[in-house]
């Protein structure tokens, strides 16, 4: 096997037995990117020099004999909304396309002082608003398994470079279904964590009570060892939580038996996929097999969790985005007249549609007479669609469900209607505004050779129990091992 | 038809900590600008406030100070609006769910005349106090400063402000006159010094006010018609622009039109207020609650331990004052009225402990009146006041010795002022120290009495009122420096002979 091949723990291993050095590794990704990367866009910002030096201090750290940290010398890509020190952060717009972060994110600098070379900053939608990839300000990102098609987003780069073996794990954000939905279209295994679990500073806010950053990994091993070394308390994040993370990838072969899994009625819906819901079930009836108990449950309010999510995130981003005045940094228009035509004019030409779209949107439903309409009642909706869910986990340890009703769409197939794109986060936006931590792992193919991806929910912090069940599922399928032709 | 004016007041308070209300910058006044940022208060991309909970301290001091309900849950809300000043494109603040609500600032009513900067009236007692309820107490951050005549065809942007914690206190309308509302902010003034967390210094900006006002026919319970006046940045501009509101709007009124509701712009230059363009304010601020921020939860713990750190307010210094120094009910009024004079006058006290009255004239009638002369009338603190207290002290100790006359000590402290010298050297260089030498008086009181036979021979005929005027004479022979009690006493004798 080719080392950018390689999977996080397979690559530990080599390190630590010294078959090969982070050098060669991050040479051998660097190399990977450079032959696929004009086919599939995945990286915005290739962070060569700065990933060698950080190789050869890994090789250092592993030539000292100590136990090294735990990705030692591993290649991993950030998502460009991730800010790393001394990069460029363009957030996948225009508006940003010359900024260079002044600080690290915690969770770079957590990836940092695990060892981790980071390799690039990853392609995204602007924002990280949009489910394929196709609103990013650059150049849509492409799916490895089909460049005509879309690789899911917004965090579409990160799924497609650890698809593509551009990186041995990529970080996303996910707010909608952004880490699930683009892994599922891609093959991999992502995680959006419990909302608090994983600090969100130095990470550009789309929507801030719905945003979590997450592990976008080859298998559910890797994903594991990953949020060990993102999760936890942060006291620069007011909302990350302050509960001990219990060691994931410790815990990977506890096995499945004894633990209830809901399935609900309300999330296999007329018009999906035939091929979707059959590598669904069957996966469902994989994990009875391995001892599962599965239970029937309902989610009443589903049906209102996409209307809800886009008051709510549009709201938020609409507020978010307004220090993108052209006043102290990124991109300003030039030749203006006055302060409102300095304001107007920079971000008519720094922003992308869907961003207007959003923004203009956001504002909206936060204005004097429709705030209780919109925003209230969507906060109201959103207790009980949370409400939904615990009284769920009564019943049942984890839900199972279909990322996405179909698989990965062809590029311009959705871009027209905007409403027929929201709906690709059908079945994973119910998470964000549960704050629930939900996992996607890839659980077949279509007839076009695309991947599906299987969809656990576990309740508050029950990370464990989904990486669990995922490992246990991936052991009795080789899915990971067919790689896309490229 | 008469009218009455309805007034409330919104004061924004700059707080006294140390750092930021959510990042670590220092809040320290006069540093280059922009010097006091960091990715937080700048409002780049990613970065999340972090509450500073020192200025929920200081909200809860100022709010039991004013005897509000402190809101156990209370929740950041985002104030949207764009301006160059304004990094984030919002302001967090609070909205639906302040900190604090219902409490009240006790008011003196008016002595004559109105507008006493420093309460110095003609010696009437105070009346009855009057309570200004106020509607609510909560916790932003201050937004930057804008420069535009720095530099020529440009605006220039200092974030060092950015993220100053502040108080917005804000009345309800039970506020009568222009007169009651200086006397109200002296008084809100007065408790937020007393309780340290903003110094009131309204010209450089750490006490702000803005004014609601309406006017309506005497006798009426509806509310008129209100217009909010802005950049009022001195006492005498709230009263001033208050004054001139009520004025504009009982002519526009007299005049068969309606008042409009409207935010106003006072001009002190020509004294006038007038309407804000409706570029310079946003209409809809777009509140809604700040989802970086947790709600804010304050136990009853917390509130017990801010009450037990709460220093000594007004009106328990007034009544300690009157019971422990024997004071008057208007020299505690006046002394206590703001903190920085309380303090004054106790540490001159210490100097000189046997004398509180005498202290308290002293303070009262010399250093209030330098105060109020050279304007100044901000937050003054004690170490700068041109005389330190210890020498007042000192110096009415001296009095109290006979070392000096009340009239040379009144002399000797325009030098101490001016020349920041001690009593003592003033004395010394001058030779100013009060003639107690008898031999030397007798042969003052000598020549006097020689040089007015026909008065002595007026007295010593029944005519004692003279006696003052012989007193008067001596004096005048000694440069003011004999001692007069001595010289009463010798002249007494010498005239029974």
């Amino acid at each position: 096997m080719s080392h950018h091949a390689l999977t996080i723990h397979q690559a530990q291993q080599k390190l630590r037995a010294r078959e090969i050095s982070a050098v060669e590794l991050t040479q051998a990704v660097l190399t990977r990117i450079q032959e696929t990367d004009e086919r599939l866009h995945s990286y915005l910002t290739v962070c060569t020099e700065e990933a060698l030096a950080q190789a050869e201090a890994a090789d250092r750290t592993l030539a000292n004999g100590a136990t090294p940290p735990p990705l030692c010398g591993i290649p991993v890509a950030l998502k460009d909304v991730i800010l790393a020190q001394g990069v460029r952060a363009t957030a996948g717009s225009k508006i940003l396309e010359q900024f260079i972060a002044p600080y690290d994110a915690t969770v770079t600098q957590r990836l940092k002082e695990a060892g981790a070379v980071i390799i690039g900053k990853v392609n995204c939608d602007e924002f990280a608003m949009g489910s394929s990839n196709e609103n990013s300000a650059f150049t849509p990102c492409r799916n490895p398994w089909d460049t005509d098609r879309v690789p899911g987003g917004s965090s579409g780069g990160s799924a497609a470079a650890v698809a593509a073996d551009q990186a041995c794990a990529a970080l996303g954000t996910d707010t909608g279904g952004s880490i699930r939905l683009p892994a599922a279209f891609c093959g991999v295994v992502g995680l959006k964590p419990t909302y608090g679990r994983v600090s969100r500073f130095g990470v550009v806010a789309y929507a801030s009570s719905l945003d979590q950053v997450g592990p976008c990994t080859k298998d559910v091993r890797d994903c594991a060892l990953l949020l060990d070394v993102i999760a936890g308390h942060d006291p620069r994040d007011s909302t990350s939580v302050n509960t001990p993370t219990p060691g994931y990838a410790a815990h990977l072969e506890q096995g499945l038996s004894g633990l209830r899994i809901g399935i609900p009625q309300e999330y296999f819906i007329e018009g999906m996929q035939p091929e979707v819901e059959t590598a669904v079930r069957e996966a469902i009836a994989h994990l009875q097999g391995l001892g599962a108990e599965i239970v029937s449950i309902s989610l009443p309010h589903t049906e209102y969790a996409v209307a809800t999510y886009y008051i709510i995130a549009m709201a938020e981003a609409s507020s978010n985005l307004a220090r993108y005045d052209g006043v102290r940094y990124g991109y300003r228009a030039s030749e203006v007249e006055d302060l409102g035509a300095l304001y107007q004019t920079t971000r008519a030409q720094g922003f992308g549609s869907e961003v207007k779209r959003r923004i203009a949107l956001g504002a909206y439903v936060l204005s004097a007479g429709y705030y209780d309409a919109y925003y209230l009642k969507a906060q109201k909706v959103r207790t009980l669609i949370r409400q939904d869910f615990l009284r769920a986990f009564e019943a049942c340890d984890m839900i199972a469900t279909p990322v996405a009703p179909t698989t990965a769409f062809r590029l311009g197939e959705k871009l027209a209607d905007p409403l027929t794109m929201y709906l690709s986060d059908i079945f994973t936006i119910a998470v964000n505004l549960a704050g629930l931590p939900g996992l996607s792992v890839p659980c077949g193919f279509d007839q076009h050779g695309l991947p599906v991806g299987l969809q656990l929910i576990g309740p508050p912090f029950e990370e464990e129990v989904l990486l669990r069940a995922g490992y246990a599922y991936e052991r009795g399928h080789d899915w990971r091992t067919r790689k896309p032709p490229l | 038809m008469s009218y009455e004016a309805v007034i409330g007041l919104e004061v924004h308070a700059q707080l006294l900590t140390e750092s930021k209300i959510f990042c670590g910058c220092s809040t320290r006044f006069g540093a280059a600008p922009n010097q006091h940022t960091c990715p937080v208060c700048l409002g780049l991309p990613g970065v999340l406030p972090v509450l500073n909970k020192k200025v929920v301290d200081f909200a809860l001091r100022a709010a039991l100070a004013t005897h509000c309900t402190i809101t156990p849950t209370s929740r950041w809300a985002r104030k949207n609006y764009f301006y160059p000043d304004l990094p984030k494109g919002y302001q967090i603040s609070m909205y639906e769910l302040p900190i604090a609500e219902h409490g009240y600032v006790e008011v003196p009513a008016l002595r004559t005349g109105s507008g006493q900067a420093l309460r110095l009236g003609s010696g009437q007692a105070p009346e009855q106090a009057k309570k200004v309820r106020l509607t609510r107490i909560h916790m932003e951050e201050d937004a930057g400063k804008s420069i535009h005549d720095a530099e020529a065809g440009a605006s220039l942007v200092d974030l060092n402000r950015t993220g100053v914690p502040l108080l917005e206190i804000v009345s309800e309308p039970d506020i009568r006159s222009a007169a009651e509302a200086g006397s109200y902010l002296r008084s809100l003034r007065a408790l937020l010094q007393y309780i340290e967390v903003c110094d009131g210094n309204m010209e450089e900006g750490s006490l702000r006010c803005d004014a609601n006002v309406s006017i309506r026919p005497r006798g009426s319970t509806e509310f008129g018609t209100r217009t909010e006046t802005k950049n009022l940045n001195s006492f005498r501009a709230v009263e001033k622009a208050i004054e001139h509101e009520i004025q504009r709007q009982t002519e526009v009124v007299e005049a068969g039109r309606r008042v409009v509701q409207e935010t106003r712009l006072w001009d002190a230059d020509r004294e006038v207020t007038r309407p804000m363009r409706s570029k310079e304010f946003a209409h809809d601020y777009r509140y809604f609650p700040d989802p970086d921020l947790l709600p804010l939860v304050v136990d009853r713990a917390w509130v017990e331990r801010v009450r037990a750190d709460l220093p000594e307010l007004p009106a328990a210094r007034r009544a300690r004052f009157r019971r422990d120094y024997d004071l008057p009910a208007y020299d505690a009024e006046v002394l206590t009225a703001r903190k920085d004079v309380a303090d004054y006058f106790e540490a001159s006290l210490r100097a000189c402990p046997a004398a509180p009255k005498v202290v308290s004239n002293w303070v009262m009638d010399s250093v209030l009146r330098f105060v109020k002369e050279e304007k100044l009338d901000a937050a003054l603190k004690i170490e700068t006041w041109p005389c330190p207290p210890e020498r007042l002290g000192a110096l009415i100790g001296l009095i109290q010795d006979g070392v000096i006359s009340t009239t040379i000590a009144k002399t000797v402290y325009e030098d101490m002022r001016r020349t920041g010298q001690a009593p003592e050297e003033i004395i010394a260089s001058k030779g100013l120290r009060q003639v107690s030498d008898t031999d030397i008086l007798q042969a003052a009181i000598a020549e006097v009495l020689t040089a007015n036979p026909d008065k002595v021979e007026a007295y010593r005929g029944g005519k004692e009122k003279l006696l003052g005027f012989f007193v008067g004479q001596v004096m005048r022979a000694t440069q003011g420096k004999a001692n007069p009690q001595l010289v009463n006493t010798l002249l007494r004798q010498k005239l029974a002979q």
